[in-house]
């Protein structure tokens, strides 16, 4: 018992950070139909940001702080300079583009930071608490990870459901045609919507690096489960994507935990549960009633 | 150019003639590649009055509308909105000069509740009170009824309600309509136009409307332009197109 609950412990941790992760594919992919494969190194070179700073003597927060922001930038930069002139043509013309970012981006880091292993540091404790006389698998890190990605998600959520620029964003991207009519300035609005999808994947690289080794293609299996829980939830979905996200979290953490020399099935696990929910229901889990055109 | 010489009420200040024409397009031309759509158009729209494009499918009066929000670009000509040059303004800007633009197919954002669509309606003019909403909800109760709820479960004359609304609340002084008549009920045409002729009576606003139900458009403007592939044939009272049997045969189809 003690045993499935420490699974489950860590599979609902993982699942938080590709939920993270999946909610910036969403985000992307609701506003400009493209599958940001480039998310992942985007958001290793700001957690090599981050890092460059803690080595130099700055506190982990202060590192967080400016990575998230520069995550921010690049996002925008990213739209702006490299996507927006794929915007709105052929969709395999996005993809290579977004391929040949995430291979550059991935080799500027290793050209900046160079391609060793470093460890990240996480700011609260690595050991479990302590539960009776059993210790969990439930860390002081594991409750930051979660907390962190559910005021991310809260603070998401304000913004879509209670904002003008949330209203504006939306608009601009379920839209575009009539929201220009009607005024939005929709290339700001995607701008701001690639600029955060960008913060928010760098979280979730953040959390995932914390107590472990980071290498410019650390994030290369965060992507892909990310992308399987987007796939999971619709792609079309935020709350899919966290829904999403939690279970494959909590299914690959079973085969890890359960099958025999399970933990080097869980990239395979991954892809097969990828490819039962593309067979049996195409649209996700959480696929939307209406269908809509790209 | 015929004068045009308005059915309805002609109690506008001004007279018929010298009424300010709120829209002016002259000589507009553009082209979707290589083909050209509008053919050098010219014509105005004044306040207080309907002004019907009229022709067959094909004719470039989607064109036409699209070409003065600036949705498409005019490869050459102007359009003026109270004598302000706006030919190559971005699109985004036209709505905070005063002209809405309803494009064909309706334009409800269906992901959108039916409040937030109309609150996407007047984002551009910052904190809007309340009793505008309440206003647009009086005139069609029947959105009112479901503003809460997606707007993807609305009927098409609601959706038609929906965007006329949302465009009123960007309290526009010219509101270009495409096709407002399209798949509608006779009834609910009637509704939506006889709505369209009150505000424009009461409010002063200049209403370009395009449309393929010709007869139903020119019961209801006040001028009528007859559009054929991409250029203007004839402009006149929509009493005097009414009455041309000629021309309502060969353009009009009815």
């Amino acid at each position: 018992m003690q045993y499935f609950v420490n699974v489950t412990l860590t599979g609902l941790t993982e699942g938080m950070v590709y939920a993270a992760f999946a909610l910036a594919l969403v985000l992307i992919w609701r506003s400009t139909r493209i599958v940001n494969f480039a998310q992942g190194s985007m958001a290793a070179a700001t957690t090599f940001i981050a890092l460059a700073l803690i080595q130099d003597g700055q506190s982990y927060w202060v590192a967080l702080v400016v990575a998230l922001v520069s995550g921010f930038v690049l996002g925008a930069v990213v739209e702006r300079v490299v996507i927006r002139p794929v915007e709105g043509g052929p969709e395999l013309n996005a993809v290579i583009v977004a391929l040949g970012l995430f291979v550059a981006i991935q080799a500027a880091i290793a050209i900046v930071f160079g391609s060793s292993f470093q460890s990240f540091p996480t700011p609260f404790g690595l050991e479990g608490f302590q539960v009776g006389d059993d210790r969990i698998a439930l860390t002081p890190t594991s409750l930051y990870v979660i907390g962190s990605v559910l005021l991310v998600m809260a603070l998401l959520v304000v913004l879509f459901r209670f904002t003008r620029v949330g209203l504006a964003m939306r608009a601009a991207a379920f839209g575009q045609e009539v929201a220009r009519l009607l005024g939005v300035k929709v290339g700001r609005m995607l701008t701001l919507g690639w600029a955060l999808a960008a913060v928010v994947g760098s979280l979730a690289g953040l959390l995932i690096a914390g107590g472990e080794f980071v290498y410019p293609a650390y994030m290369d299996s965060l992507i892909v489960f990310g992308f399987v829980a987007a796939i999971l939830g619709g792609l079309d979905s935020p709350v899919g994507a966290v829904v999403g996200g939690l279970l494959l979290g909590l299914a690959l953490s079973y085969v890890s935990g359960y099958v025999e020399r399970g933990s080097a099935l869980v990239n395979v696990a991954a892809l097969v549960i990828l490819m039962v929910v593309l067979l049996v229901r195409p649209g996700g889990i959480f696929a939307s009633s209406t269908a809509r055109r790209a | 150019m015929a004068d045009p010489r308005p059915h309805g009420s002609t109690a506008v200040p001004g007279g018929t003639t010298t009424a300010p024409a709120a829209l002016e397009v002259q000589d507009l031309s553009s082209s979707y590649g290589p083909v050209r759509a509008l053919d050098g158009v010219s014509l105005s729209a004044r306040a207080g009055r309907i002004t019907a494009v009229l022709g067959a499918n094909g004719a470039g009066k989607t064109t036409l509308l699209r070409t003065i929000s600036g949705l498409v670009r005019s490869s050459s000509g102007r359009v003026l909105l109270d004598g302000e040059d706006v030919t190559a303004a971005p699109v985004e800007a036209m709505v905070g000069k005063g002209m809405a633009h309803v494009p064909e197919g309706r334009g409800v954002i269906a992901e959108l509740t039916v409040d937030e669509n109309l609150r996407v309606g007047s984002l551009f003019r910052g904190k809007v009170g309340r009793d505008e909403f309440d206003r647009v909800y009086d005139l069609f109760p029947r959105i009112a009824e479901r503003r809460d709820q997606p707007a993807h479960v609305l009927s098409g004359g609601e959706r038609q309600m929906l965007v006329v609304g949302r465009a009123l609340l960007a309290q526009p002084r010219v509101l270009l309509l495409d096709e407002p008549s399209l798949g509608l009920a006779p009834r609910i045409v009637a509704q939506i136009f006889g709505l369209l002729r009150r505000l424009v009576d009461t409010e002063g606003l200049s209403v370009l409307l395009v449309e393929q139900n010709a007869r139903s458009a020119l019961s209801v403007a006040d001028v009528g332009v007859v559009l054929n592939l991409g250029r203007v044939v004839v402009t006149d009272s929509a009493r005097a197109l009414m009455d041309d049997e000629d021309l309502r045969h060969a353009y009009l189809g009815f």
